[in-house]
């Protein structure tokens, strides 16, 4: 393998009970790569984000492999994992308001990070955090430092956790929908930054979200997922030009562009029938098919893989036909 | 924080204060004639003016408030009217019994609260969780009295390890003093800390399941570390706040344990003093503990101020 990977889930499946939110997922982040995972709530995504990190919640079990540096994160001990979590591998959550020590100086909070996993005095730590700072456009860094969260914004607070995130180089990071918290005027801006900041230093990225155009702009590749299930992967460039399942292509025909919005009612704003299947009621077959225009019974009976094209689908959408680009 | 501390200080004042007021009046307003409430129903209108007279009771009210505050400020209680002892004297011997059993009693409870309610809260799903939470309501449950009476029964009179009462003073007899006030103290401490151990458990479920202990444990702690350093640290706002007012509730457990172990502390002086209608002591003392819950309040203000830099920072 010329290019080590970042992360590599294989057959992943978590639950809890009888209850499955992953079935079965495999994809591979190479090393300074950049992979979208979309989808809707409760497609699995952030469950497979928590399963990578090991941070499930109590019950909630992990089966498969996600291969990470040489090892199989599912079997380490919680020890060996956390001396991983924030210096391997570590992760930007969605809410930023919520996910700071409301009782701990953000200076601090980024150098406990650095004192923890990189053998540093506190002092050096402190250091570190304060150029940290620096380079994540923070304003007045060294003051700013000494602020508790409830002092400083939204976007400042989210580009304290990516600080964080960043903070030991890890291999990967994963980034849970960043921005969905933040207003519409930060959000572009904590995303160049999270891409940037990636890309300095050598970091895969895997950005999970639902907005298609922020994959676009930012992945190499995109993983679609539907009730717990990756129906479609592949390059960014592919998926979106030339969708080949028909959620993707749902997905795509349904964000909102200057041509197909319209105030006057006649908006031809497309959506997918029906609503994401709950985890205790699964369709049968491919999880899509109640959904889906092209379904026939095949589909109601027997669940696709994914195949050549790309998509997990027995009646791929024919590439003649291509979908509108994301913007 | 400055500001902080002027607020909590203005209004600790203020609220003792009002207290004093309010403890006159009601004092005064009781009874009617304070004279005649302590001769009782068959004392002869000579002999109340004449009581009245001799303490200053038939002057106006405001004269009798501020003379009645002035001494307290000069560590002045006032006299007995039956003995005609000096107050101060007898409440500085019973302090030295009722303060180390209310605070023992605090501590004792505290160190079976915390470790009981986080241990609880984390092994929530499991039966262990349950039965801790289980013991803590059937603490709850259980009147102090009763559980004084149980203690002194198995270790007082059973093994025949500890007294079942009484009191030897502390420079007579140390250990003996200490051997009196093992057995009320854990009376005290089972039954705070059963109620404290309900709060301690919520509160760290609480915390725990809050995003930044989430970030905790993905920036790379354990989970252990992330309860010692994250959890217990937001948690002890909540838990600072309960104690607070427990404070009231554990002083008035005191008066029922030192009838039950026969202790001669000043919740069971006030008691006799109520009996026997020492309306001036009873003033005097009251208003010492109501000082003393109002204080610990204070501190646990001033100590939320430090554990909360939202609150420091903000008000």
């Amino acid at each position: 393998m010329s290019v080590p990977n970042a992360i590599e889930v294989v057959d992943l499946v978590v639950g809890v009970d009888e209850l499955s939110a992953v079935r079965g997922v495999s994809f591979a982040v190479p090393a300074r790569g950049r992979m979208g995972l979309v989808g809707e709530s409760g497609s699995g995504k952030s469950m497979t984000a928590m399963a990578l990190m090991g941070l499930l919640p109590p019950g909630w079990q992990a089966r498969g492999r996600v291969l990470h540096d040489g090892v199989d994160l599912l079997t380490l001990s919680d020890k060996a994992l956390s001396s991983r979590r924030g210096r391997t591998i570590s992760m930007v959550f969605q809410d930023p308001m919520s996910s700071l020590n409301p009782v701990r100086r953000v200076g601090d909070q980024i150098a406990d990070v650095i004192h923890r996993h990189m053998g540093v005095t506190r002092r050096a730590a402190h250091a570190q955090a304060i150029d940290l700072m620096t380079q994540m456009n923070l304003p007045r860094p060294e003051q700013l430092a000494r602020a508790f969260p409830h002092q400083i914004s939204g976007g400042q607070k989210q580009r304290i956790m990516i600080a964080m995130a960043l903070a030991c180089y890890p291999q990967l990071i994963i980034a849970d929908e960043p921005t969905t918290a933040l207003d519409v005027t930060v959000q572009k801006q904590v995303l160049r930054l999270l891409n940037a900041a990636t890309r300095e230093r050598n970091s895969a990225l895997l950005m999970i979200t639902h907005d298609l155009p922020v994959i676009a702009a930012m992945c190499d590749t995109v993983a679609v997922m539907y009730a717990g299930r990756i129906v479609e992967h592949g390059p960014v460039q592919k998926v979106f030009r030339t969708p080949r399942h028909h959620y993707t292509r749902g997905l795509l025909d349904s964000q909102p562009t200057m041509d197909n919005i319209a105030l006057d009612g006649s908006s031809r704003l497309h959506s997918i029938p029906g609503m994401v299947p709950p985890l205790h009621a699964l369709p049968s077959g491919c999880a899509f098919h109640p959904r889906c225009p092209a379904a026939t019974d095949r589909c109601r009976t027997s669940m696709p893989e994914i195949d050549a094209t790309g998509a997990a689908c027995w009646h791929p959408v024919p590439v003649a036909a291509p979908a509108e680009a994301a913007s | 924080m400055p500001v902080y501390i002027a607020r909590k200080l203005a209004f600790f004042l203020l609220a003792v204060f009002a207290a004093s007021v309010l403890i006159f009046l009601l004092i005064r307003g009781a009874g009617g004639n304070v004279a005649a409430v302590i001769l009782g129903k068959d004392a002869t209108a000579e002999a109340i003016n004449a009581l009245s007279r001799q303490y200053g009771l038939d002057r106006p009210l405001p004269v009798q408030y501020f003379d009645w505050i002035g001494n307290l400020f000069r560590g002045d209680l006032g006299r007995s009217f039956r003995t005609n002892e000096p107050v101060t004297d007898l409440v500085v011997s019973r302090l030295s019994i009722s303060i180390p059993l209310c605070l023992s009693g605090l501590v004792l409870g505290l160190l079976i609260a915390i470790p009981a309610g986080t241990y609880s809260a984390l092994n929530s799903d499991k039966p262990v969780g349950a039965l801790i939470a289980l013991l803590s309501q059937v603490g709850i449950a259980v009147p102090v009295f009763w559980a004084g009476i149980l203690l002194s029964l198995l270790f007082g009179v059973r093994l025949g390890w500890l007294p079942t009462g009484g009191w030897t003073n502390w420079d007579s007899n140390f250990w003996g003093a200490v051997r009196s006030l093992v057995l009320p103290v854990i009376s005290l401490g089972l039954i705070l800390g059963a109620s404290l151990t309900r709060y301690v458990r919520s509160a760290v479920l609480d915390v725990m399941n809050q995003d930044y202990v989430r970030t905790a444990r993905a920036t790379g702690m354990t989970r252990m570390q992330a309860l010692l350093r994250v959890g217990l640290r937001n948690a002890a706002l909540p838990i600072a706040t309960v104690v607070g007012l427990q404070i009231a509730e554990l002083i008035g457990g005191t008066v029922i344990i030192e009838t039950v172990f026969s202790l001669p502390g000043l919740s069971r002086m006030i008691l006799a003093n109520v009996a026997a209608r020492e309306v001036i002591v009873v003033q005097s003392t009251v208003m010492l503990i109501i000082v003393f819950v109002m204080l610990v309040n204070l501190i646990v203000d001033l100590l939320y101020g430090v554990l909360d830099p939202r609150v420091r920072l903000t008000r």
